[in-house]
């Protein structure tokens, strides 16, 4: 029988496996950010140096201020300092703050070539799942592994199941790889990735930019996935040429065809198959605080007889946490602040389609723009789109993860609610009592001119 | 890490699905170090109000389960975000061991690397355990034996790799274990990085 992409990667990587079936795995990419100081404490504490330096990567996102504040929280300076130290003491090389380097390690790392076809890269962050756009296995991980992989340069680990999502059809105006990937979180669940590594394929991804790849993966682990990976393809080879960390030249060439064998054999069986039909695919909202609660925009809030019997008490929870009227329109909903960022949606296709929207009006609410990497903010710069963002009246701002996850002091205030491009609406992930709708850049630069969920298609411009 | 044979103790009863690691604990708390102790963080917007009152109808918030240690709990508990603070959170509080359908694959591995029992159980002994009443909440979770009793009858088996119930019992850190292997790691990687040569960067 054939063997999938994920089989080929994961057994080009196990040094050994113990009788219960764990592998110990070979780590070709590490990459490490400033929320992963006790990893680096309980390394000390075990008496071990890095490994293997040379294959560990540091990057200052969660922590580090995306707007000059006077009255900043030092812990979170420290937090970034530490990266710093840490990196300097162990010889890695990290891109701190003021590094041109710098940005969100989910955006930075691609972008860089650090992310290469066939490697198996991990990161103590659990959105690591995004790198497997580029045909990478790449997962999230916890402190202790995060202390094993810089001590050892190897990990141990159960050999996940595979799940093959094929998605059939073309996606319409105004939907993208976002709005797939909630559909296909509300469509198998918030666990219903649970154990699995998930490949994409089908007509849909073989025509998806890069960046749109990156968002979709992203968002596996919001399935309860461990991965997501799309095999790479003429897209993925152009993206990663000349990129800084990538081959080059001739040993370019003997990698690109060694990485044209990166893909699932026709005969290949995967544990779970799943067939999406794009064309069905509306603008995407969620309305909970579970990214499972995607709705098309076009739908309204649930009523309570619309709920399973057992869920209903959580249900309650979330319609009081989130502020909604069962029976509502998702379009009637108000909005006190716009997020377009995170490692999810805050590269410059992204910030483009934002633009887009922008230019159609001016912001009714506090909006922030956050590119994800020092890179992506020069190029935004470049094409003059902070330009279009300034005059629609949103904030332009320096890269970090910022309010997708309030670490840095970036937060929705307690009650507001939020339109945002990032991956999870959980309860306070925003800032203690914020309420997130997860959403598409468009979607939400429309929310923010509208000053309302806003079927981005209904606006006038951009009807097509 | 801490070791784990056996534990008496009190259940608390959780029934909610996909509780994430960021309701366990929020992120404003992750900065602090390890030594500082995060077990007053713990559900920390489950259990109080923005003004630090204690939300009425949050199971930990009733008095006579505040001494719990064992967590009974809906389907995907610990979902979301990978801080292994979660589980560092759940230890320092007092708990112990922790049981639901299935949990977030990245909490489960932070668990049972840190001496939380995270327990994989069916819907069916789920259900019998949430279903248990005054003294017969107190359960002993034996793991040489891999079982889960009281003193009224009841009695639940569960499952745990070979491996992972080895290190539990010993408390052994893993490290030092994979050290025991570098020899055949460095073989690897020689062999691997030849084949590979893009690889090593520089
Ligand atoms: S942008 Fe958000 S989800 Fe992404 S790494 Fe940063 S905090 Fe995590």
């Amino acid at each position: 029988m054939g063997k999938t992409l994920f089989d080929k990667i994961w057994e080009s990587h196990v040094i050994t496996e113990r009788d219960d079936g764990t592998a110990l795995l070979f780590i070709d990419r590490h990459l490490v950010h400033d929320a992963t100081a006790q990893a680096f404490d309980q390394l000390k504490a075990e008496g071990k140096k890095v490994r293997r330096p040379d294959l560990t990567f540091g990057m200052a996102d969660h922590y580090i201020a995306t707007h000059h504040e006077p009255d900043r929280d030092p812990v979170h300076d420290n937090m970034v300092t530490t990266l710093a130290e840490n990196a300097r003491d162990q010889n890695i090389m990290s891109f701190g703050a003021g590094d041109e380097r710098q940005g969100i390690v989910h955006v930075a790392g691609p972008e860089l070539g650090l992310t290469l076809p066939g490697t198996l890269l991990v990161c103590g962050d659990s959105h690591t799942s995004t790198h497997g756009a580029l045909g990478a296995l790449a997962f999230g991980i916890g402190a202790s592994e995060v202390a094993h992989v810089l001590a050892t340069q190897t990990l141990w680990q159960k050999r996940p199941r595979s799940m093959h999502i094929r998605i059939d059809g073309e996606l319409g105006p105004y939907v993208t790889a976002k709005d797939l990937i909630l559909t296909i979180i509300g469509t198998i669940g918030a666990n219903g990735g649970a154990g699995h590594v998930i490949e994409y394929s089908g007509k849909v991804i073989d025509e998806l930019s890069i960046e749109s790849r990156l968002t979709l993966c992203n968002m596996s682990i919001e399935a309860g996935a461990r991965a997501g990976m799309i095999a790479p393809d003429e897209t993925t080879f152009a993206y990663l040429n000349g990129k800084p960390f990538a081959p080059q030249g001739e040993l370019f060439e003997r990698a690109v065809s060694a990485w044209r064998e990166l893909k699932s054999d026709a005969d290949a069986q995967h544990d779970k198959e799943v067939t999406i039909e794009a064309r069905a695919i509306a603008p995407t909202v969620t309305w909970g605080n579970s990214p499972e609660t995607a709705l098309p925009i076009t739908g309204h809030i649930p009523a309570l007889e619309e709920i399973e019997l057992n869920k209903r008490e959580q249900y309650n929870a979330t319609i009081e946490y989130m502020g909604l009227e069962p029976g509502e329109k998702l379009t009637t909903l108000i909005v006190d602040r716009v997020f377009i960022g995170s490692c999810t949606n805050s590269r410059l296709e992204d910030l483009r389609e934002a633009a887009k929207i922008a230019k159609l009006g001016k912001a009714k609410v506090p909006t922030f723009v956050v590119p994800g990497s020092q890179q992506v903010r020069r190029q935004a710069e470049q094409e003059g789109l902070h330009e279009i963002f300034l005059q629609a009246g949103f904030e332009w701002r320096e890269p970090g993860c910022s309010m997708c996850v309030a670490m840095n002091g970036d937060s929705v205030p307690a009650g507001a609610r939020c339109a945002s491009t990032s991956n999870r609406n959980f309860a306070g992930r925003q800032g203690p009592g914020s309420r997130t709708h997860l959403m598409s850049p468009a979607m939400a630069a429309a929310a923010a001119i509208t000053g309302h969920l806003t079927d981005v298609r209904e606006l006038e411009g951009t009807k097509c | 890490m801490l070791a784990f044979t056996e534990h008496r103790g009190l259940v608390l009863r959780l029934p909610w699905e996909n509780i994430d690691t960021d309701q366990i604990i929020p992120a404003r708390y992750l900065h602090r170090p390890r030594d500082a102790g995060y077990g007053d963080q713990l559900f920390h917007d489950l259990r109080f109000t923005p003004d630090g009152k204690l939300r009425v109808g949050f199971p930990l918030n009733d008095p006579t389960k505040a001494e719990s240690s064992i967590l009974v709990a809906g389907k995907n508990f610990g979902c979301g975000s990978s801080r292994e603070h979660a589980v560092w959170a759940l230890l320092d509080y007092g708990f112990r061991v922790a049981i639901a359908p299935d949990f977030g694959d990245i909490f489960f591995n932070n668990s049972l690397k840190n001496g939380l029992l995270a327990i994989r159980m069916d819907e069916q002994s789920i259900e019998s355990l949430m279903q248990v009443e005054g003294d017969s909440t107190i359960l002993s979770v034996d793991l040489p034996h891999q079982s889960i009793t009281n003193r009224d009858g009841l009695s639940l088996s569960f499952e745990i790799d070979s491996y992972r119930k080895e290190a539990l019992l010993k408390g052994e850190s893993e490290v030092q274990m994979t050290f025991r292997l570098l020899d055949e790691i460095k073989e690897f990687e020689a062999r691997h990085i030849t084949e590979n040569p893009w690889i090593e960067t520089s």
